[in-house]
């Protein structure tokens, strides 16, 4: 493929953006809900 | 009179129903549930449009292989206008009726437009180099866009700029409501000024300028990253209430122990 270097840069940045976002939201969702249920039953 | 008579007979007072939908236990209660879903159908659109557009779409006659950048780029691009656009309504809303929900979507939107923002320009400039011989150049769209990411910056910044929140969250509701006149520059730049980035392949009145093999990719990657979006900012609002409700309930607790 013509130009490898560069395609295979633009999917990179996407798919570690769209995994890092993904990730950290999902962490920060599953954690907040975890608090919130450990206060709720205190 | 029944409960659901008077929600109906408040709902139909005009804006009734925003302020019904903007309550943050209510909008937990009803986002929560669909989470996992609109989470699953957005990794599944996104990942056919990208593999798609990786490999078995046609290479364009004229670009050859770079026109696959494409596929990641001018998705990103419009989800990150689209973006800053929620992100002037949610911040008009906050002005006008000072609702707490308005101001936490905007907290959470500024950080994933930016994010999306800057795969669009990374991805440009890794289109740039092969087609244009450079990796950046001050055209009118490309500059236009570096400003949509700084408003962004300047928006996350500026939010947490303050000792007191109000003050941060009313201060960056205007900030976004300013720079939203960068949306109309960034859509027509290519027609006002002669720029090096091409015009408009895909329009509403004009239709598409591209052929359906390469044009359903790139609108499957776009349905993708638009519903990443979407899932990507419930979610973080969803937090964002789970963990204000916690720190309520903490300082209640606190407050009857003392």
């Amino acid at each position: 493929m013509k130009y490898a270097g560069f395609i295979d840069g633009s999917y990179g940045v996407t798919v570690v953006f769209l995994l890092g976002i993904g990730w950290l939201t999902f962490a920060r969702y599953r954690r907040a809900a975890k608090r919130l249920r450990a206060v709720e039953t205190r | 009179m029944s409960e659901n008579t008077l929600t109906a007979g408040r709902m139909s007072k005009t804006g009734a129903w925003l302020h019904y939908f903007a309550n943050p236990g209510r909008f937990l209660r009803f986002v929560r549930p669909a989470l996992p879903w609109a989470a699953a159908v957005s990794m599944a659109l996104t990942v056919a449009g990208l593999v798609w557009g990786y490999v078995f779409a046609p290479a364009d006659w004229e670009q050859g292989d770079a026109a696959r950048i494409m596929y990641v780029h001018v998705p990103a691009a419009w989800v990150a206008m689209s973006g800053y656009a929620m992100l002037a309504g949610v911040s008009f809303f906050s002005v006008v009726w000072r609702h707490p929900l308005a101001d936490l979507a905007a907290e959470e939107i500024g950080p994933v437009g930016a994010g999306f923002t800057f795969v669009c320009l990374v991805s440009g400039s890794l289109w740039g180099k092969p087609m244009w011989g450079a990796y950046w150049v001050w055209d009118a769209r490309l500059t236009s866009v570096l400003v949509l990411f700084f408003l962004y910056l300047g928006h996350i910044a500026l939010i947490r700029a303050f000792d007191n929140p109000a003050h941060g969250y009313r201060a960056a509701a205007i900030l976004a409501l300013v720079g939203a006149i960068n949306l109309p520059i960034i859509v027509f730049s290519v027609q006002w000024w002669n720029t090096l980035h091409q015009g408009n392949t895909i329009s509403v009145s004009g239709g598409a300028k591209i052929y359906i093999t390469m044009l359903y990719p790139l609108l499957v990657a776009t349905l993708g990253f638009y519903l990443s979006f979407l899932t990507l900012v419930c979610a973080r609002m969803c937090a964002a209430i789970m963990e204000r409700r916690t720190r309520t309930l903490l300082v209640a607790a606190a407050e009857r122990g003392a």
